[in-house]
């Protein structure tokens, strides 16, 4: 199992290539604030690495939701969708977005890793 | 590129040290929210009592003897009936009838006391200073913080450092001494509760602020809860649902300008922007501030769009959020007349996509002030 991460604070999880899971930061929802509203992507729909797949909104904010790389959306959060708050109190576990099926290892593997996401926030 | 340097109010340590997560606002680096978050503190507001550090506003005082009638010069309101101890509310008006600002007026024992929007207060003081600085004393109080208590608890509250203070009744103020500070008291606010504005010495803030927040019924709030609680309460937030381009009967503040400042009063008019003000009392307005309730779980947020059910512009959301107290979309937005009566449908255009909602009155939440 591989997690990386995007610079827009996104995460995407491969426990198996065929459904990656997307999600976004603790660092993103501890910015973002108290999370109200999710628009998730059509299953069966497909994006492009970087294109937005999706929207988040605290009680001050929206957000956009990048694709972390490119591929098919597989299932979205339905849990998510009846329950935004989700991603604030488990942003990183049942607080995902949806799961896609990735077309382009080469795009998932020039994310950043954990540390170098923690480097990237620390100098910011 | 130099990032602008931003002011700190005299509470800004107490603020890093109860954990806020800090935001530039109107030139000072403010609390937006504290680790509860925005909708704990906005619950905490309805439900008990919250304290907000307002010190970024400008107070001003005017004094003299021509002090009333120089600032009706200004501003389409009664200031000159305005009995000791009482508040108004008020906005500064352009030529063209729109609001440069709005204010909170306070006649005291021996001066006007004025509350103006941080943004706008150098803007407000030099309006002030050039047009009536040879009528009256005007009186910046940059050494007076400004805390506000908000909330069906804060009079319980504030008692226990103050007891006459819950003598007061909605928009009155007055004189008492909070932790030996001569502090000056507003029976006031802008969250829709009942609750308090404290005028304190800067050097005093602080100590009053812990002495406040260690009431068992008050916590700290920032400025989104201030933000969701206002919208929720009605209230405009200059810049966003009034500005220069709006007139105070399109914003639905024509209750503000009283009987004895418009068409056939006793000092009428005299104001800048008289003749189209009262003009719009007469013949109405083309557009005008509405409320909207969102019949979809979809937060619809300033700029966006209102359309009629064939797509055709009406108008567009000057605020916006989902309301933490009744769990739903709300907005306001102007719209054309024709399309501003109650339970009248619209749809807001959000990311390409349209959302009903309706025209509702405002408040979208019960005021509950101690009249």
């Amino acid at each position: 199992m591989t997690t990386k991460y995007t610079d827009d604070h996104e995460w995407i999880n491969i426990e198996d290539h065929e459904a990656a899971v997307v999600g976004i930061t603790l660092h993103a929802q501890d910015a973002l604030g108290d999370i109200v509203f999710v628009e998730l992507p059509e299953v069966g729909k497909t994006f492009k690495m970087g294109e937005v797949a999706g929207v988040v909104e605290s009680v001050k904010a929206a957000a956009d939701i990048h694709m972390p790389a490119s591929g098919e959306i597989v299932e979205v959060n339905e849990d998510l969708r009846k329950d935004p708050s989700l991603a604030n109190r488990d942003p990183m576990g049942n607080g995902w977005f949806f799961k896609v099926h990735l077309t382009n290892m080469a795009e998932f593997d020039q994310l950043m890793d954990g540390p170098d996401y923690d480097s990237m926030l620390a100098k910011s | 590129m130099t990032e602008p340097v931003l002011h700190q109010t005299p509470l800004y340590a107490l603020h890093l040290e109860l954990g806020a997560k800090m935001t530039p606002f109107a030139g000072y680096e403010m609390p937006v929210s504290y680790p509860g978050g925005i909708i704990a503190e906005h619950k905490q507001c309805r439900s008990s009592a919250a304290l907000f550090d307002v010190s970024h506003m400008g107070q001003v005082r005017l004094l003299g003897g021509d002090a009333d009638r120089a600032l009706e010069s200004l501003i389409p309101v009664d200031v000159v009936g305005l009995a000791t101890g009482r508040q108004r509310y008020g906005f500064f008006t352009n030529a063209n009838g729109g609001i440069l600002d709005d204010l909170m007026i306070t006649r005291r024992e021996s001066d006007l006391l004025l509350v103006v929007n941080a943004a706008r207060k150098a803007v407000d003081i030099a309006h002030l200073t050039t047009n009536i600085g040879h009528r009256c004393i005007v009186d910046p109080l940059p050494e007076r913080a400004l805390l506000a208590l908000q909330g069906p608890k804060a009079a319980q509250a504030l008692a226990r450092l103050a007891p006459g203070a819950s003598a007061l009744t909605f928009m009155s103020g007055g004189v008492f001494t909070l932790l030996d500070a001569e502090c000056f008291v507003t029976r006031s606010g802008y969250t829709g509760e009942d609750g308090f504005e404290i005028s304190v010495p800067a050097k005093r803030a602080v100590a009053l602020a812990r002495a406040l927040l260690a009431q068992p019924e008050v916590g700290p709030a920032g400025l989104g809860a201030r933000d969701t609680l206002r919208l929720e309460a009605g209230l405009c937030l200059y810049g966003n649902d009034i500005d220069t381009n709006t007139t105070p009967v399109e914003a639905g503040l024509g209750w503000a300008i009283q009987k004895v400042r418009r068409a056939g009063g006793a000092r009428a008019g005299g104001y800048p922007g008289a003749r189209v003000i009262d003009a719009q009392f007469t013949t109405g307005v083309m557009n005008k501030r509405v409320g909207l309730v969102g019949l979809e779980r979809v937060p619809v947020r300033d700029g966006a769009p209102i359309v009629d059910a064939r797509g055709h512009r009406l108008g567009h959301v000057t605020s916006g959020t989902l309301a933490p107290s009744v769990n739903v979309p709300i907005a306001m937005a102007y719209l054309a007349s024709n399309h501003a009566a109650l339970n009248h449908e619209v749809q807001a255009v959000v990311r390409d996509r349209r959302w009903p909602m309706r025209v509702t009155a405002m408040p979208f939440v019960a005021h509950r002030y101690q009249r």
